[in-house]
C-alpha cells in the first residue's frame, strides 16, 4: 500500500507538469500581443513596453522562449508564488478568498446528495418496482436531463425571486443560508447519480448469495439489510461521492455564475472571459493538484472499504 | 390427491424428524409459470444421511431452500404441501418461528463458498455473528467459540486466520468455514447443497469425509444434495433421485446401486465410467432435461426413456412400492429392476 501511494505521488508529479504545460500553452498561444492585453485599451509607451518585455522575458521567441517562460512560471509556482493576475491582484490572495466559499458550496451539495440521494436509493433498491422506486427513477431522469444552465436560473427565479424563500444571489460574503439554494441546485445532479447508483447496488446485493447465507443463519431482516447488504452496496457509492467531492471542489462555473457566488468557478470564468492568462493558468494548476489528490484519496479509500482490493 | 407414503424406512415413534409431504413449488416469471417442484415427499430421521440426487434443474436445491424458507418470493411460490419438522408444519409457521428454526434446528451449506460468504467481513466475524445474534454471546465469547468451530472443521491455524477474509482462503478451506458457520448453533439437521461441486477432486473427498465425520460425531441428520453419484455411495444411507421436480426413485444406497428400479437412475449409473471394463463406450442418457414450463405429459421422463410405451405418454406413474421398501415412479419398475439385477 505504501509503495502504491508513493508511485501514485510520483505519477502525480508527471501529470501536474503535463497539464500545466498544456494549459499554459493553450492560454498564451492564442494571444496576439500580451502587453497590449495587459494594458487593455490604453496606449503603451516604449519605456513601459521595454520594462514589461524584460519582466516577462518576452524577448525570447519561438519554442525556446515559450519553454523559458513556462519553466520560469513553474519555478515560482513551486515556491508557492502563483503570480499576479492581469488586474494586479495576487492570484494566491484571490484563491484564498474564493476557496472557502467553493468548499462550503461543495459540502452543502455533497450533504444534499448523501442525505437525500443515498437514503432514497437504499429505499428504492429494497422496494424495487414499487411506486416509490418508479417515481424516483422518473424524477432523477428529469434532473439528469435538465442542464444546470436551465435548472439554476429556474430555481433562482421560482424560489428566490417569485416565492422569496431563499436569497436570489449570494453576494461577496455569502452566508450559509445564501449558499443553501445554490448548494441544492449543484447537488441535485450528484443526488440523482448517487440515488441511481445506490439503488442498483442495493438491488444487486440483495440478490447476492451471501444474503441467502445470512438468511439461513436465521438473522433478522433488518440486520441482513443494514449490515450485510449496505456494507457491500455502499462501496461504489462512497467511491463515487469521493470523486464527486473532488469535482465540486474545483468550483461550479455555471452555478456560481448564476447565483453570483465569488468562488473558484466564478473567478475562473472571469479569467477566461477577460483573457486573464496568469489567473486561468494559476487556478487550473491548483485545480489539477486538488483533483489528483482527491482521486488518490478515493483509490486508497476504495481499498480500505473493499478488502479484496490490493494495491501492489 | 393422496399423499404417497415414503416407505424406504419405517416411521419411528413420534414421527420423522423432518418430513416433506407432497410439496409443490412454482416459479412465476414473465415468460410463464415453471413448475419446479411437483409433489415431492421425503423424510429424514435423526442421525441418518439422505442423498438427494438429480441433474441441474431437477429441483433438488429448490426443495432444500423451501425447507429453509429462503426461497426468493417472488418468483418462487410454495403452492401446496407440508414441511413437517418435529411434527410442526413449517409452511404454516410464522416468519419469526421459521427464523428460529434456521441455523439452530436446520442449517445449510451452499455450493460456492466464495459467493456464499460475505466478501467484506472477516471469516471469524461471520462465524461469530451467528453466535452473537442468535445466542446473545459477547464479542469475546463468540470469537473464542468461532476459533473452536474452525478447529473442529480442521482449518489449520484457526486462531490466526479468523481475521482473514474469504478471498484469502483456498476453495476447500472456504467450504470448511461455511461448515463451521453452519455448525455454530448445533443444528439437528444439516442440509449440504452440492458442497463439493466447486472443488478439486482431491479436496472433494476431504470435505465429504469431514462432513461424514461431523455428522456422526455431532449426531446430526444430513440431507446431501448432489449430482455426483460417486460422492453419494460412501456417505448416504438412502437416496432419493429427482427428475423434473419429482422423486422418481427412493431406496437405500446398497440396493439402489445394485439394481436401480427406474430407467433414469439406471441411465445415470450406466453413465459412470468403469475402471474394470476396457474399451467400452460410455453410455449417456439421450435428450435434454425437460423445460419446466412445458413438462411432458404422463411420465416426464418418457421422451428420453428406453422403456417407453404408450401408457407412459398418457398416464402419470405413481410411486410403485417395491418389495423391500423401495419406491419407483415408473410403470415398468419391476421390469427395470429385474433387468438391472441381471
Amino acid at each position: 500500500m505504501f509503495r502504491y501511494i508513493l508511485r501514485r505521488l510520483l505519477q502525480m508529479v508527471l501529470a501536474f507538469f503535463g497539464t500545466t504545460l498544456i494549459v499554459y500553452a493553450l492560454m498564451f498561444a492564442g494571444q496576439g500581443d500580451p502587453i497590449q492585453a495587459l494594458a487593455g485599451e490604453r496606449p503603451v509607451t516604449e519605456a513601459q513596453r521595454a520594462y514589461l518585455t524584460e519582466k516577462y522575458h518576452l524577448d525570447a521567441t519561438g519554442v525556446g522562449g515559450f519553454f523559458y517562460r513556462y519553466f520560469d512560471y513553474v519555478r515560482s509556482l513551486l515556491q508557492g508564488d502563483l503570480g499576479q493576475s492581469l488586474t494586479g491582484r495576487q492570484i494566491g490572495d484571490i484563491l484564498q478568498a474564493a476557496w472557502p466559499v467553493t468548499l462550503k458550496l461543495a459540502l452543502i451539495a455533497l450533504a444534499v446528495a448523501i442525505i437525500f440521494g443515498v437514503t432514497a436509493g437504499v429505499v428504492a433498491g429494497i422496494r424495487r418496482a414499487s411506486i416509490f422506486d418508479n417515481s424516483t427513477l422518473v424524477l432523477t431522469l428529469l434532473v439528469l436531463g435538465i442542464p444546470t444552465i436551465v435548472l439554476a436560473p429556474l430555481a433562482q427565479y421560482l424560489l428566490g425571486v417569485k416565492w422569496q424563500l431563499f436569497p436570489p444571489t449570494a453576494g461577496s460574503q455569502p452566508t450559509f443560508y445564501a449558499l443553501l439554494l445554490p448548494g441544492i441546485v449543484l447537488g441535485s445532479l450528484s443526488l440523482a447519480t448517487a440515488l441511481r447508483l445506490t439503488r442498483t447496488s442495493v438491488a444487486e446485493n440483495l440478490r447476492a448469495d451471501y444474503v441467502r447465507t445470512a438468511r439461513s443463519k436465521g438473522l433478522v431482516k433488518r440486520r441482513i439489510v443494514t449490515v450485510h447488504v449496505l456494507r457491500n452496496s455502499l462501496i461504489p457509492v462512497v467511491t463515487f461521492l469521493g470523486v464527486e467531492l473532488g469535482n465540486l471542489m474545483s468550483g461550479a462555473i455555471i452555478t456560481e455564475g448564476v447565483f453570483n457566488i465569488p468562488g473558484v468557478g466564478f473567478n475562473l470564468f472571469r479569467g477566461i472571459r477577460t483573457e486573464d492568462g496568469p489567473l486561468v493558468v494559476g487556478i487550473v494548476s491548483v485545480l489539477v493538484v486538488v483533483y489528483l489528490v482527491s482521486n488518490l484519496v478515493v483509490d486508497v479509500l476504495y481499498a480500505v472499504l473493499d478488502p479484496r482490493i490490493r494495491y501492489e | 390427491m393422496t399423499v404417497e407414503p415414503t416407505p424406504a424406512s419405517p416411521t419411528p415413534e413420534g414421527g420423522h424428524l423432518l418430513e416433506l409431504r407432497d410439496l409443490h413449488v412454482e416459479f412465476r416469471t414473465n415468460e410463464g409459470v415453471a413448475r419446479v417442484i411437483n409433489g415431492v415427499s421425503y423424510h429424514l430421521d435423526a442421525g441418518e444421511t439422505l442423498a438427494v440426487l438429480g441433474e441441474s434443474g431437477s429441483g433438488k436445491s429448490v426443495t432444500a431452500q423451501a425447507i429453509m424458507g429462503i426461497l426468493d418470493t417472488p418468483p418462487a411460490f410454495v403452492r401446496s404441501g407440508q414441511i413437517l419438522y418435529r411434527g410442526q408444519d413449517l409452511l404454516t409457521s410464522s416468519e419469526e418461528q421459521r427464523r428460529q428454526v434456521r441455523g439452530k434446528e436446520i442449517a445449510m451449506i451452499f455450493q460456492d463458498a466464495l459467493s456464499a460468504l460475505n466478501p467484506v467481513f472477516p471469516v471469524g466475524w461471520q462465524v461469530g455473528e451467528t453466535l452473537r445474534q442468535r445466542s446473545g454471546m459477547s464479542r469475546g465469547d463468540a470469537r473464542r467459540r468461532a476459533v473452536e468451530l474452525m478447529d473442529l472443521v480442521k482449518i489449520p491455524g484457526a486462531a490466526k486466520r479468523i481475521g482473514d477474509y474469504p478471498h484469502q482462503f483456498s476453495g476447500g478451506m472456504r467450504q470448511r468455514v461455511m461448515i463451521a458457520m453452519a455448525l455454530a448453533l448445533d443444528p439437528k439437521v444439516l442440509i449440504a447443497d452440492e458442497p463439493t461441486t466447486a472443488l478439486d477432486v482431491t479436496v472433494q473427498a476431504q470435505i465429504m469425509d469431514l462432513l461424514a465425520d461431523l455428522r456422526r460425531d455431532l449426531n446430526m441428520a444430513m440431507i446431501l444434495i448432489t449430482h455426483d453419484l460417486g460422492v453419494v455411495a460412501g456417505v448416504a444411507d438412502r437416496i432419493a433421485v429427482m427428475y423434473a421436480g419429482r422423486i422418481v426413485e427412493h431406496a437405500d444406497v446398497r440396493s439402489l446401486y445394485k439394481a436401480p428400479a427406474h430407467p433414469y437412475t439406471k441411465g445415470l449409473l450406466e453413465s459412470i465410467p468403469r475402471m474394470d471394463v476396457r474399451g467400452q463406450e460410455l453410455s449417456t442418457i439421450k435428450g435434454l432435461p425437460p423445460n419446466l414450463m412445458r413438462i411432458p405429459s404422463g411420465c416426464p421422463f418418457h421422451p428420453r426413456c428406453p422403456y417407453v410405451q404408450q401408457v407412459c405418454v398418457d398416464v402419470v406413474p405413481h410411486n410403485l412400492v417395491l418389495g423391500d421398501g423401495r419406491t419407483s415412479a415408473c410403470h415398468f419398475a419391476q421390469e427395470v429392476r429385474d433387468d438391472s439385477a441381471r
